[in-house]
């Protein structure tokens, strides 16, 4: 209300999906591949370009100190399909969390009743149809044996088994929990039930867009409540299925959220990133400096919420000091030639010391540029964050960051990116008979 | 402050009173402050305030407190009564980080109320003017002082009264 006299842009506005860009972005997945496979030529060769690979194999298996996998680690060495493997788990898991946050986005936006975030409401939209690849590739690799041994150490045979000679007490005593058949009804759950419950709001959302009035609205806040009761159950136990059972012996209470509060300042991230292009573009000209400030201050928040329960885990096994507990980060320190200790902390200096120093100031959470670098530095981290999570559990003395982890990470990216467009390019920019758009239009802070 | 006048404009809608900010600064008239019954939203960009400096506040009182528990943490449990606990360092930086960051946060927060309170001269001791008893009810109310400004007073109330405002009151301090 405050500035009358200012111009409102029109709602309509449609996202196009050019076929060049399209052409790019498949090159760009495929050259992923052929990277990958370089990387894995290079290696197997003994030749590395990048930091901490280790040569062929000649350090396999020296002296860590890893107690869980010391005794079976023998007859599964970690080898160079390890990591590649290694490599497209962590991936999924990080891209299937940026995706569905864009549902989640919309949920907590929609039960909130909050008006600001209609107008970027297209974009969090678009998001979770990358869900079903990276669902689809987890469900897949734990589906074939081969794999899912290597990503998870509690699959091996005879190891709850207490004739075996693998026979493992601890992890026997979690059968329960960590079983196949159940392991697979969850998996599927997470994918399938996110999957469609993002595909009702969606739909809802669509609706609205062609028949107007409040029906739908209602109905998409409905399907929002559904989805964030199981978002909020699976989100914890998603987090302990594929990242926290790595390492099977280790457990973290605060796991499920520390997991979270990842996928969600990355996802807010990715979000924040798509709309400054977007707008880069000529597109999003109703989003106006305070959508992105208040967009910023989520992201300024939640990657101090983020460090907050990172620390949290720490102190408390960091102050207890118990041995099957601080293996964990014994691992991320100095096991496996320290190889993890550059990653472990650049997730820090990325994920906390340079989005807080950088999106602190007012205004620099209302300047493209700020919020830019701020939004690349979270993404990065979190990458790196995954890859702390995951990688010395399943690659152990086979992790590193060269050719093969660029490759996995530009062929994951082109595809999300691809989805993501392809869905943007389906609706209107905004959703234009949504009853708060006209609220978010005077959006003023 | 004695013997202040000011002329006080009363309007019934915080629209009008946003636009009739606009158009009486735009007047070259100066205004001592509106008072409102809720806040309005750009009615401080209107009347020209600058964006305040508490941040500025905030990280002065915030380093003061990290450095205050950096140095009682030190003092305490690494020189003045080293304890033992679990073999771990006399001075174990994580250890120390949720004192450090409480007192970062306390002093943050009280410097800032104190810095507010005395800025904004809301202490106990301070004894505010009331231009218009209503203007906590229904009424939006702009003060404009009469002897820092170059018109005169009926100009100035012309003004008021042309830019929607329903009376138009002195009052003299």
């Amino acid at each position: 209300m405050a500035h009358s006299t200012h111009e409102i842009p029109s709602t309509e506005e449609k996202f196009e999906f050019k076929s060049e860009t399209k052409r790019n972005l498949i090159i760009a997945a495929l050259l992923g591949v052929v990277m990958v496979a370089i990387g894995s030529f290079l290696l197997s060769k003994g030749w590395s370009i990048g930091v901490w690979e280790s040569h062929g194999g000649e350090h396999a298996a020296v002296g860590h100190e890893s107690a869980g996998h010391s005794e079976h680690g023998g007859e599964h060495g970690a080898t160079l399909f390890t990591r590649i493997i290694a490599n497209i788990w962590m991936n999924s898991v990080y891209f299937l969390g940026i995706s569905i946050v864009g549902a989640f986005f919309i949920a907590y936006n929609y039960i909130a009743k909050a008006g600001w975030s209609s107008s970027i409401k297209r974009v969090a939209e678009a998001m979770p149809s990358f869900v079903i690849v990276s669902g689809l590739i987890l469900i897949i690799l734990m589906a074939l044996p081969s794999t899912r041994h290597i990503v998870m150490h509690w699959t091996h045979d005879g190891i709850m088994d207490p004739v075996s000679e693998h026979y493992d007490k601890i992890i026997a005593g979690k059968a329960w929990y960590l079983n196949l058949p159940f392991y697979f009804i969850r998996l599927i759950a997470y994918v399938v039930v996110w999957y469609f419950g993002w595909k009702a709001i969606r739909k809802y959302s669509l609706l609205e867009d062609e028949m107007g009035g409040l029906e739908n609205y209602y109905k998409g806040r409905n399907a929002s409540k559904l989805f964030m009761v199981f978002f909020a159950v699976t989100a914890s136990t998603s987090a302990w299925d594929l990242s926290m059972v790595i390492d099977t012996h280790w457990f973290s209470t605060m796991f499920g959220w520390y997991h979270l509060a990842s996928w969600h300042v990355a996802g807010l991230a990715t979000m924040m990133l798509i709309i400054l292009l977007l707008k880069d573009q000529g597109y999003l000209k109703i989003v106006n400096e305070s959508h992105l400030h208040d967009l910023g201050k989520f992201i300024f928040g939640f990657s101090v919420f983020w460090t907050y329960v990172w620390f949290s885990q720490y102190l408390l096994i960091f102050y207890a000091n118990l041995p099957e507990e601080t293996i964990y980060f014994r691992e991320r320190f100095t096991g496996f030639q320290g190889r993890y200790w550059w990653p472990f902390h650049i997730s820090l200096v990325l994920n906390f010391f340079f989005p807080f120093l950088i999106l602190m100031a007012r205004n620099s959470k209302r300047r493209p540029t700020f919020l830019k670098l701020g939004s690349v530095s979270v993404i990065i981290g979190h990458w790196f964050d995954f890859y702390q999570m995951h990688m010395p559990g399943i690659a152990k003395d086979q992790g590193g960051i060269g050719i093969i982890e660029w490759g996995t990470t530009l062929t994951f990216a082109s595809l999300f990116i691809y989805f993501v467009a392809n869905e943007l390019s389906k609706a209107n920019l905004y959703p234009k008979n949504h009853p708060f758009l006209e609220e978010s239009m005077h959006h003023d802070i | 402050m004695a013997d202040s006048k000011y002329l006080v404009g009363v309007f019934d809608d915080g629209d009008e009173l946003l636009h009739a900010v606009e158009d009486i600064r735009h007047q070259g008239v100066k205004i001592h402050e509106a008072y409102t019954p809720f806040a309005i939203h750009g009615l401080d960009k209107a009347l020209g305030y600058s964006f305040p400096r508490m941040g500025v506040a905030a990280f002065l009182f915030g380093i003061t407190g990290t450095c205050c528990a950096l140095l009682l943490t030190f003092w305490t449990m690494g020189v003045d009564w080293p304890i033992n606990v679990g073999g771990k360092n006399f001075f174990p930086f994580p250890t120390n980080i949720p004192i450090v960051f409480e007192l970062t946060v306390l002093l943050a927060a009280f410097g800032m109320s104190f810095t507010f309170f005395f800025m904004e001269d809301l202490g106990p001791t301070s004894k505010p003017i009331i231009f218009d008893v209503r203007s906590t009810d229904d009424k939006f109310v702009l003060a404009i002082n009469l002897a820092k400004n170059k018109l005169s007073e009926n100009e100035i109330s012309k003004l008021l009264k042309e830019s929607g405002a329903s009376e138009v009151n002195v009052k003299e301090v």
